[in-house]
């Protein structure tokens, strides 16, 4: 495993390019366009304000800096860095800005969520979309790019509108039987939309492609409701993770429960059929042996206050959705990893500090996850691992980020980042990393 | 008299008592009529002229020990009464006379008195008693009443404690959710402030920044195709590659399906054929199976041919025929693991089939001839002990009991000469009737054996039924037929000679071939060409069906004992 050099960025905006070639990051006003294996300096643009989001086009030709305060988007190429493009939001201010999947179209979010702009790279052309939702996910392209759904609201109600991203040709618009939508997402296969609603009702609702309502899923009244959401790679599975702590499994024939998932304070390995059992990642690995039970710290939320820190809010399938792994909220030092196959604990990854953030390699079943220390541990079925980033001013990981083809890693941190490289030759010259 | 005297002052201290002694005296002496009497209310001569002066005495002795004044004191006179002294005791008799009735008034009153009082009391006593058998019947019926309520009580603390959790939690989710309404009323308020003075600031601002795009040049599509207008058919278009996606993604999960089904199917085949050889198997081959095997194979490919297509009676036929035989499976086992213990020597079991109720009366007269023997042999055995003791207690005892074998007064070694005859014969008669006890036990295991295997036929002459049982008659027909001509035409020049045995002979194989043929024996099979030109034959095939039911009607005992004999 190699580390590059510690880099400044500002923000936490560290792109890898969708194929793999360059690494974008902002520094200030700066766009800077490195290499990803040399990371040599190839491009640096300079916006007009700080960068407050920056995103890459799909086929990795163009750049989006969006300067929200300003209302400002600026486009870069990285065929012809002579070319510019601004676009200028004007008086009706800026919150969010996104391509849409062919690369040559932009999607302005307005202030007070008045309507989406769809500005064109290609014509003069300019599209409105009125009354978008602001909620948690309120656009959501299909893996394949060619639909778009749109969430809107009107006279208390909530819509849906499909869009076809060719010509933005509105396909569908639909009511939804939501009493506040939340968010919606397409299935990987682009033929199931998922619609659930605000935390106050738990209610998801799967709607086909072409509109029809297939089922209405709702696990339980009156207490807080789905907190997350995730679609399985192959859209078999759709797991709803809720505050209730528990992540429901709905399969994708019947769309009803299958198994739910629960995340108790204290896991007895034997009954959990544990392989490997708690992990407890410390400076180098330690792989727990079997132990007659194990508790876990849990922190007692504030019921009180609003959106309370408890239940499950993040989901991650893996690559080859054989693996899910979830994070409870009042556990936040606990990742859980879930095998699909057999529907049952794989393992249980618990951590020193609370974990900022996991993510899976997009080509085989390995999961990266941070704690907010100088420190990146790794899970796969093998084996963990724990490796310490080399810094000398104290490199805190904050987010991290694979590279598409599963061999580097990006890891952010508060101001600077790092390029962590996996070492895919000779996996057993390096003996302290993967133990049994 | 000083008999009487010496009495008198010896009972002096005590009251009042009339003393027999001296009236005894004088009764013997003077007066014979006073003896017995005892009363003092009954009138009787006690003074006659003769004893005036003892009854004087007397008297006045019964005077003054009563304590009144003497009747007559010797100062008076020998010969005469103290007349006033007389009539003023008299008086004061009269009056101890009064005065005692009166005493007995009251103590009459009395004594009924308290008769009442204690009346009275038992009434109260039962009364009271009966009150209190009452008090104590309410007592346990209110305690029981209590326990009762203390009950209901502890039911309504326990649902009062869930009503309160159960408030407790829904109060716990209305303050959550209130709580979410207010940070979300908060947000909601806070945008709408910086809607409000936005538009305050538009409405005062006088430039309006527009919105503009500024681009050096346009660029080319990702996909370098020329953007076209929207077009009815661009919109068909669209719909079409909607539905063209759904269409192909359902596509896809139902080859998944069909593929699933298909593994499924093979693998409920495998099983039942799986289940077929192994409840064929189990049984050593009875019949001639060769004609059921070409159909059973036939059948299975029939089967497979049908359950190909998916049709929904198929598919429940083949689920419905696997269950059967599993628990036909099922059955057999169980039956064997019964036989295997009941069977012990295995000898070599005749393959004829015992019918069952020849079957039954040998068992009950194989039964009774073993009892009698145990019987004799039992008998003997006591007469045996007898004899051997009788010479014991010869040697001891002095009687000999009339009667008994050993008479006469032959010799000891005579006698035991005779007594070992006696026993070498006795030993033999024991040898021969366990010789005749182990055949019996041979022939009652060997006929439990031959039960069972009568069972075992019956089972598969069953299970044959069944599992060639199939409702496509049509496609079984040629084979069954050809089968049967078959073996028509290898029976019929033996069913030529004589009725009796070819018909024994050849009923196996028509009831074979009825087994195998379907419900309608005579519709199925067509007339086998010997059996048309001689229809004097008496064994055919339609022959032998049609003799079949007639004999059959009578039961398969009637053909079965023809085979034993």
């Amino acid at each position: 495993m190699n580390f590059s050099e510690i880099f400044k960025q500002s923000n936490q905006l560290c792109r890898i390019s969708p194929d793999g070639r360059y690494l974008a990051t902002c520094v200030q006003y700066r766009l800077v366009v490195r290499d990803v294996n040399s990371l040599q300096i190839l491009h640096l643009y300079t916006c007009l304000d700080q960068i407050v989001h920056m995103e890459w086009s799909s086929d990795s030709l163009f750049i989006l800096c969006a300067m929200y305060k300003r209302g400002l988007v600026q486009v870069w190429s990285l065929e012809q860095p002579d070319w510019h493009c601004k676009i200028d939001e004007g008086s009706i201010g800026l919150v969010s800005s996104r391509w849409s999947p062919d690369g040559r179209h932009i999607l302005n979010t307005t202030e007070f969520h008045l309507r989406v702009t769809v500005w064109s790279l290609c014509t003069k052309a300019v599209s409105y979309i009125k009354y978008p939702k602001a909620c948690q996910k309120g656009i959501d392209f299909s893996r394949d790019g060619s639909y778009m759904a749109l969430a809107e609201r009107r006279d208390c109600k909530d819509y849906v509108s499909v869009f076809v991203c060719e010509d933005w040709h509105l396909l569908r618009h639909f009511e939804t039987e939501t009493q506040d939508l939340a968010g919606l997402e397409w299935s990987p296969n682009g033929c199931v939309l998922a619609v659930w609603d605000s935390c106050l009702e738990y209610k998801v609702l799967l709607y086909s492609l072409d509109g029809r309502l297939l089922s209405s899923f709702s696990a339980y009244e009156w207490s807080l409701g789905i907190k997350s959401l995730a679609w399985s790679p192959s859209s078999q599975f759709l797991a709803i993770g809720s505050f209730d702590e528990k992540v429901r499994i709905l399969n994708h024939i019947t769309w009803k429960k299958i198994t739910e998932f629960e995340h108790p304070a204290t896991i007895y390995p034997a009954l959990a059929g544990l392989g490997l059992m708690c992990v407890s990642t410390g400076p180098l690995t330690v792989g727990g042996g079997p132990m007659d039970h194990t508790t876990i710290p849990v922190v007692k939320p504030d019921l009180d206050r609003a959106n309370p820190k408890v239940g499950v809010s993040s989901l991650a399938f893996s690559a080859d959705g054989r693996y899910l792994a979830t994070k409870n909220d009042n556990m936040a030092s606990v990742v859980w990893v879930w095998n699909m196959q057999k529907m049952s604990l794989e393992a249980v990854l618990e951590q020193t500090a609370a974990v900022r953030c996991f993510q899976w390699d997009p080509r085989r079943p390995r999961l990266a996850l941070c704690t907010g220390t100088p420190r990146l541990y790794l899970w796969s079925p093998a084996g963990s691992v724990s490796v310490q980033v080399p810094s000398e001013g104290g490199f805190q990981v904050h987010a991290l980020s694979w590279h598409s083809n599963g061999d580097s890693l990006v890891l952010i941190g508060k101001e600077h980042l790092c390029l962590c490289y996996m070492d895919t030759e000779d996996k057993s010259t390096d003996s302290n990393i993967w133990t049994k | 008299m000083p008999e009487s005297a010496l009495e008198h002052q010896n009972t002096a201290g005590s009251a009042v008592v009339y003393r027999m002694s001296p009236l005894g005296h004088f009764s013997q002496s003077e007066a014979p009529s006073l003896s017995g009497h005892r009363s003092p209310f009954v009138l009787t001569s006690f003074c006659t002229e003769d004893n005036v002066l003892e009854c004087r005495s007397y008297i006045n002795q019964e005077v003054s020990s009563l304590g009144l004044r003497a009747v007559w004191t010797p100062t008076d006179g020998p010969a005469e009464l103290n007349v006033v002294a007389v009539l003023n005791s008299l008086y004061e008799l009269i009056q101890l006379h009064r005065q005692g009735l009166r005493a007995l008034d009251d103590m009459e009153v009395e004594r009924q008195r308290s008769a009442s009082n204690t009346e009275l009391l038992q009434l109260s006593n039962t009364r009271l008693k009966g009150q209190l058998e009452l008090s104590k019947r309410e007592n346990t019926s209110l305690l029981e009443k209590e326990r009762q309520l203390q009950l209901k009580v502890k039911n309504l603390q326990s649902c009062l404690k869930n009503e309160k959790e159960e408030v407790q939690r829904l109060q716990n989710i209305i303050a959550s959710r209130a709580s979410q309404y207010n940070h979300d009323m908060k947000r909601k308020e806070r945008e709408f402030g910086k809607l409000k003075e936005r538009l305050n600031q538009l409405l005062v601002d006088k430039k309006e920044k527009k919105q503009a795009m500024e681009v050096l040049n346009y660029v080319e599509r990702a996909d370098g195709k020329r953007s076209m207008w929207k077009t009815g058919r661009t919109e068909a278009r669209h719909e079409g590659e909607v539905y063209r996606t759904l269409l192909s993604d359902y596509d896809a999960r139902q080859r998944e399906l069909v593929l699933e089904n298909s593994e499924q199917r093979k693998v409920l085949q495998q099983m039942k054929r799986d289940m077929v050889s192994l409840l064929r198997g189990s049984k050593p081959a009875r019949r001639e199976e060769t004609p059921g095997d070409p159909q059973t194979q036939g059948d299975s490919e029939d089967s497979e041919e049908v359950f190909e297509s998916s049709c929904v009676d198929a598919r429940e036929k083949l689920t419905n025929s696997i269950r059967l035989k599993w628990r036909k499976l099922k059955s057999h086992m169980e039956r064997l693991d019964s036989q295997a213990s009941l069977v012990q020597a295995g000898e070599g079991a005749e393959p004829d089939a015992v019918p069952l109720e020849t079957h039954g009366q040998e068992m009950e007269r194989l039964k009774l001839e073993i009892q009698q023997c145990k019987d004799f042999i039992h008998s003997q055995q006591q007469l045996l002990q007898q004899r051997l003791t009788s010479p014991c207690e010869e040697e001891e005892a002095a009687a000999i009991p009339p009667g008994s074998p050993m008479q006469g007064e032959g010799g000891r070694p005579g006698e035991r000469g005779r007594l070992g005859e006696d026993w070498r014969a006795l030993e033999e008669q024991r040898t021969h009737f366990e010789k005749e006890r182990k055949t019996f036990t041979e022939a009652a295991i060997r006929l439990s054996h031959e039960r069972m295997m009568f069972e075992e036929d019956r089972a598969t002459w069953l299970k044959h039924q069944f599992l060639h049982w199939t409702p496509f008659t049509d496609q079984n027909q040629p084979e069954m037929t050809e089968g049967e001509q078959e073996a028509a035409s290898v029976f019929s020049p033996e069913c030529l000679p004589g009725s009796p045995s070819p018909e024994t002979s050849s009923s196996p194989r028509c009831q074979a071939l009825q087994t195998q043929s379907t419900a309608d024996p005579y519709r199925s099979l067509p007339p086998s060409p010997e059996s048309s030109h001689s229809p004097t034959q008496p064994i055919t095939i339609n022959g032998c069906i049609g003799e079949l039911p007639i004999g059959s009607s009578g039961g398969t005992a009637t053909v079965r004992t023809q085979l034993t004999s």
